[in-house]
């Protein structure tokens, strides 16, 4: 069990209701934890992997947890909802079409490329990719730029962790990632919504920031097609939009890369991407959002609530600007 | 026997026809919405449901006329008042799904969305100006106004019918074939209102040889 120590704006664990799929699953140490109480050393704990608050009932949960934060409790989204209402172009608009279409995915063998301003650059197979990272558990809200959101309990592993193995050198200011490109596999590329692939990028100090994260499964299950399989970035403080899924490139650049939306409406969508209530979409408030499976608007929050992690690396950055 | 006379022959059998037909769509939603139907955002897909059947609906209406000067197909006429007043249904639907069901009476938050962005703007607008037709649908408001400024009165659904499409543009973010379809009829009819293409027989049909 691998517990970070991160702060305040993660979800806590005593902020968190399992969900009951999930909360089968750790039954087994139930009887050993239903008589803890969330102490309050571990309410700055981002939740890795803390079978006690899994492990609760949901009343449990908000019994033994007096509720310190103004904001509403963070409930984890059902497994249903998180694979089957998703935004991925590459098989179908609909929001039912990637479950629909990415049954199989991906139905071929994977590999990574890495390349640009690193010392060991390479094609590597999945498992070259993922055999020396350990798997760890990060729940995170998960903030789509339509205004709707999720939580999200992620397994996986740290990026930074990854872009370490490849040594960038000092002209890699940016790293670049590519989705697969592959029409056979992936039938919404047959039309041009999108100029195929999609593409993303972060800074290199947003990449190595330790929020960021390389997903490779969900609810403890290997991820799905529709959700990005096999392996796919997710930065919680940035709209959905950023997480990139079915990584098949991932470049490090002296200059700012081109990103998808960007391209397609630069005047909607920018690099940074950052979710912040106080810039709307120019077509839509940013204010709100919808929590899936809730009735009522949550208020969007700073950074979608990771601002003391995240805050630092716009210091100085007209957030108005640079959105 | 040509289609014009079964019409004309069976209009009380198909007026009530088209009407439980209309209705259908708000059969087809109640049963989504009672056996949980409605997917992992039920809220937006309510919206967007009604949404559509209103601009459906919107072209079901206009395109009577056209049948009528086009084709000659008048007897599809008496079925025009109540096709507009679907189109209010469906969207005094949408509408009071936006305020309910997903603002949830937030009157703040509605003023700056219509205020701040053109899509809410623009669809608000088609609401409000629909008002007016909806209570002036029936006979006592044609005599009282006078057939002139009713008839003047209801241009306005050319009107609505701009506000609609800026709306359906401004709601999608990327435009796929269906909307585009939506967007392609509706504009079609509302160019179809310029005078000089009016005027201008596109189809002769043999009754006006």
């Amino acid at each position: 069990m691998i517990i970070k120590t991160l702060n305040k704006s993660a979800c806590k664990e005593n902020e968190i209701t399992p969900e009951h799929v999930y909360h089968q699953r750790r039954k087994f140490i139930k009887s050993i934890a239903s008589g803890l109480a969330v102490s309050a050393a571990t309410t700055s704990i981002l939740l890795t992997g803390c079978d006690d608050a899994k492990s609760k009932s949901p009343t449990a949960t908000n019994q033994a947890s007096p509720d310190s934060s103004p904001l509403p409790k963070d409930t984890l989204t059902p497994f249903k909802d998180i694979t089957q209402y998703n935004n991925f172009y590459e098989f179908g608009l609909d929001k039912s079409d990637p479950a629909k279409h990415a049954g199989n995915f991906p139905s071929k063998p994977w590999s990574v490329t890495i390349e640009g301003e690193v010392d060991n650059p390479g094609v590597f197979t999945l498992e070259d990719i993922f055999k020396p990272h350990s798997t760890e558990e990060r729940i995170y809200r998960l903030r789509c730029v339509e205004a709707w959101s999720m939580v999200i309990p992620w397994n996986g592993f740290p990026l930074s962790d990854l872009i370490k193995r490849f040594s960038p050198n000092s002209k890699a200011k940016y790293v670049e990632f590519f989705t697969l490109y592959d029409t056979e596999q992936m039938p919404g590329q047959r039309r041009p919504h999108l100029d195929w692939p999609y593409r993303e990028a972060l800074t290199i100090a947003e990449a190595m920031n330790p929020l960021s994260f390389i997903a490779t499964g969900l609810y403890g299950k290997n991820l799905l097609g529709q959700n990005g399989a096999p392996l796919r970035l997710v930065v919680p403080w940035k709209y959905g939009f950023k997480s990139i899924k079915s990584i098949v490139k991932i470049r490090f650049t002296s200059k700012q890369p081109r990103t998808s939306w960007s391209d397609q409406a630069s005047s909607e969508y920018g690099f940074y991407a950052n979710v912040n209530p106080n810039v709307n979409h120019p077509r839509w408030s940013q204010r709100k959002e919808r929590r899936i499976g809730e009735f009522r608007k949550r208020n969007t929050l700073m950074f979608n609530g990771y601002a003391e992690e995240v805050s630092h690396l716009y210091a100085g950055l007209d957030l108005n600007k640079y959105f | 026997m040509n289609l014009n006379t079964i019409i004309e022959n069976n209009n009380s059998f198909f007026k009530p026809v088209f009407f439980i037909l209309s209705c259908f769509p708000t059969f087809y939603l109640a049963y989504l919405f009672y056996f949980d139907q409605l997917g992992s955002n039920p809220i937006e897909n309510i919206i967007r449901y009604n949404g559509l059947w209103a601009y459906r609906f919107l072209i079901l209406t206009l395109s009577i006329s056209i049948l009528r000067e086009q084709f000659n197909l008048f007897q599809f006429f008496y079925l025009r008042r109540m096709f507009g007043l679907f189109t209010f249904f469906y969207s005094f639907l949408h509408f009071t799904s936006y305020i309910v069901l997903d603002q949830y009476f937030d009157w703040q938050e509605i003023w700056l969305d219509i205020k701040d962005h053109p899509f809410i703007t623009s669809g608000f607008l088609a609401f409000l100006l629909l008002l007016p037709l909806a209570l002036t649908s029936n006979a006592r408001a044609i005599n009282h106004l006078g057939s002139l400024a009713w008839s003047r009165l209801h241009k306005l659904i050319y009107l609505i019918s701009l506000c609609s499409i800026l709306h359906y543009f401004w709601m999608a973010k990327l435009l796929d074939l269906s909307t585009f379809i939506y967007l392609f009829v509706l504009s079609i009819f509302l160019l179809y209102r310029i005078p000089f293409i009016r005027k201008f027989r596109w189809i002769r049909s043999p009754s006006n040889v």
